[in-house]
């Protein structure tokens, strides 16, 4: 045989045993063409473009599944930023957003990504309908997911469209009430977005990605997390390298699946994002690395350190896998969807100022954070500000998602369903950062932006 | 068309494993290429390299059989196409 059976045996054990699998396959779709002034012209159109281009996403996906023996978990389309190309009919951003749902519903996937809106530097009228649409789009929807762009490096940060997003969160948190403010887990805060994301909430379809484009994510934190059990005397040097090879193997089954799903779909190839994207079944988790990598918990002192090594790692041994690595690619930290950090934030261990030290080195953000219901806007505002500031300081993406829970508070959990997990709420800092959000204005761009 | 794929067995080692699958396998017009086996314990293993003609027999329908071979005999049966392998193992 060409390939050993102790290579076959490796793989087979991987998807069989340690949960590796295709955590998404995204069709990214155009509908910059979509634009009308006649509102149902527009519905009509953004309906026929989805449910044409996307009717046999999860048709191709089950063949591929069945072809190559990998689970695809999740089937998922992403479009051009709604507030880019609706401009012309404002008034109706919640009728789109609920002709995208049920788009979306037709063709089966589980969530649509690209409510969005790119407000890095200014607001059109679009921009803040869109913004105030959200409570009611994202608790009048189900699959639907949003995304506002607040902060580059080149840009500098909104502060104005911080301080309207957040009480935006607090009025959608009150809108999903019953179910713990789950609309905010549809809704997330970005700085340096990038235009190819596959994984949701953040997905959009990028302005200059072409008409159709499929992005595949594919995630195997329990085959890290297997990996670095085996090598418990290993230095640092030679563990990264063990991560490494580890993360060229699992990104090449995605760059295996790109090719057959874009072949399938007839669209173009868009990228293999390899993200070590936890969930909240056992042995799957992300913080289970740290810990086999020598920490007790996460969120301990060196929890920063080893996962700046493990998203390293994981991006250089990704990077040769595929011809075209995206997306996001690192590590992913989201507190729900994680069993090993629902533990570390219920025992009282990691708090959100650890979190934000990590996402510094990952690659999202304070991601599927549950905080207090009666968390002040202002304070939610700041803690955007300072994830925002990392990312563009950094020339990184980040993100945040955050959850205030309406009616409970620390020592309770929010508990979501599915995907989504569970999330013990976290504390926030109760000293006021309301007069500096207040301020309001545009951070400028930092000095490192001006590269030319 | 002709695919070449991989079917893994995994499990208690039992009498009649290789019998069963084989049978499945040539009454689906599978081909088998080349066996690999191992018994470490009782734990059998066992790797075969078949050829599939997919107009005949597609993936999913013979999924579904090795299924029911490894259902009724408490084992563990995988089918994947080779690029799996290849794509992973070699640069």
């Amino acid at each position: 045989m060409l390939i050993d059976s102790k290579e076959i045996l490796e793989t087979v054990g991987m998807i069989q045993e340690q949960r590796l699998d295709i955590r998404t396959i995204t069709l990214g779709i155009s509908l910059l063409d979509c634009g009308d002034s006649q509102p149902s012209v527009v519905q009509r159109k953004v309906y026929d473009r989805v449910t044409k281009l996307a009717q046999n996403l999860v048709k191709v996906a089950d063949e591929i599944e069945n072809r190559y023996g990998i689970p695809i978990v999740n089937k998922r389309v992403s479009v051009t930023p709604v507030a880019l190309w609706a401009g012309a009919v404002p008034e109706h951003l919640l009728d789109i957003a609920i002709t995208l749902d049920e788009a979306a519903a037709n063709v089966g996937v589980d969530f649509l990504g690209g409510y969005s809106a790119l407000v890095q530097k200014g607001m059109t009228p679009c921009d803040g309908a869109l913004i105030a649409s959200l409570p009611a789009a994202l608790s009048r929807t189900e699959r639907l997911c949003a995304s506002v762009n607040v902060a580059s490096t080149r840009s500098g940060i909104n502060m104005d469209a911080i301080n309207l997003l957040s009480q935006a969160i607090l009025d959608t948190a009150a809108a999903t009430g019953e179910l713990d403010g789950v609309g905010c887990a549809k809704l997330v805060i970005f700085a340096n977005m990038p235009e190819d994301n596959p994984f949701m909430a953040g997905a959009t379809h990028g302005v200059g990605e072409g008409g159709a484009v499929v992005n595949v994510g594919i995630s195997g934190p329990g085959v890290v997390r297997s990996v670095v059990a085996k090598l418990p005397d290993a230095d640092l040097f030679e563990l990264a390298e063990a991560i490494k090879k580890t993360a060229f193997k699992i990104t090449r089954v995605g760059e295996l699946v790109l090719r057959q799903a874009a072949a399938g779909l007839g669209v173009a190839q868009g990228v293999v994002d390899l993200s070590l994207a936890p969930t909240p079944t056992q042995g799957d988790s992300v913080a289970d690395i740290l810990a086999a990598m020598g920490l007790e918990n996460c969120g301990t002192h060196g929890s920063t350190a080893a996962l700046a090594m493990l998203n390293d790692a994981v991006k250089k041994g990704g990077v040769f896998a595929t011809s075209q690595a995206g997306g996001l690619s690192g590590a992913f930290i989201p507190v729900s969807e994680d069993l090993g950090m629902i533990e570390a934030a219920r025992s009282g261990v990691l708090s959100i100022d650890k979190l934000e030290a990590m996402t510094s080195v990952s690659s999202v953000g304070l991601d599927m954070i549950a905080i207090p219901g009666d968390t002040p806007a202002e304070t939610i505002a700041a803690i955007i500000a300072d994830e925002m500031s990392i990312g563009v300081i950094n020339n990184k993406p980040t993100a945040v998602r955050l959850i205030p829970v309406p009616g409970k508070t620390v020592g309770q959990t929010a508990k979501f369903g599915g995907l989504l997990g569970e999330a013990p709420i976290l504390p926030v800092h109760a000293g006021s950062s309301a007069a500096f959000v207040r301020r309001g204005g545009r951070v400028p761009a930092p000095i490192q932006s001006f590269r030319g | 068309m002709k695919s070449k794929a991989i079917v893994t067995v995994l499990g208690k080692d039992q009498v009649g494993i290789v019998a069963r699958i084989a049978t499945a396998l040539s009454a689906n017009k599978v081909n088998i290429e080349d066996i690999s086996q191992t018994i470490m314990g009782d734990i059998f293993s066992m790797v075969m390299l078949v050829t599939i003609d997919e107009e005949i027999t597609p993936f999913a329908s013979l999924n579904e059989e090795l299924k029911s071979v490894a259902d009724a005999s408490a084992l563990q049966i995988t089918l994947q196409h080779q690029d799996v392998f290849s794509y992973m193992h070699r640069v």
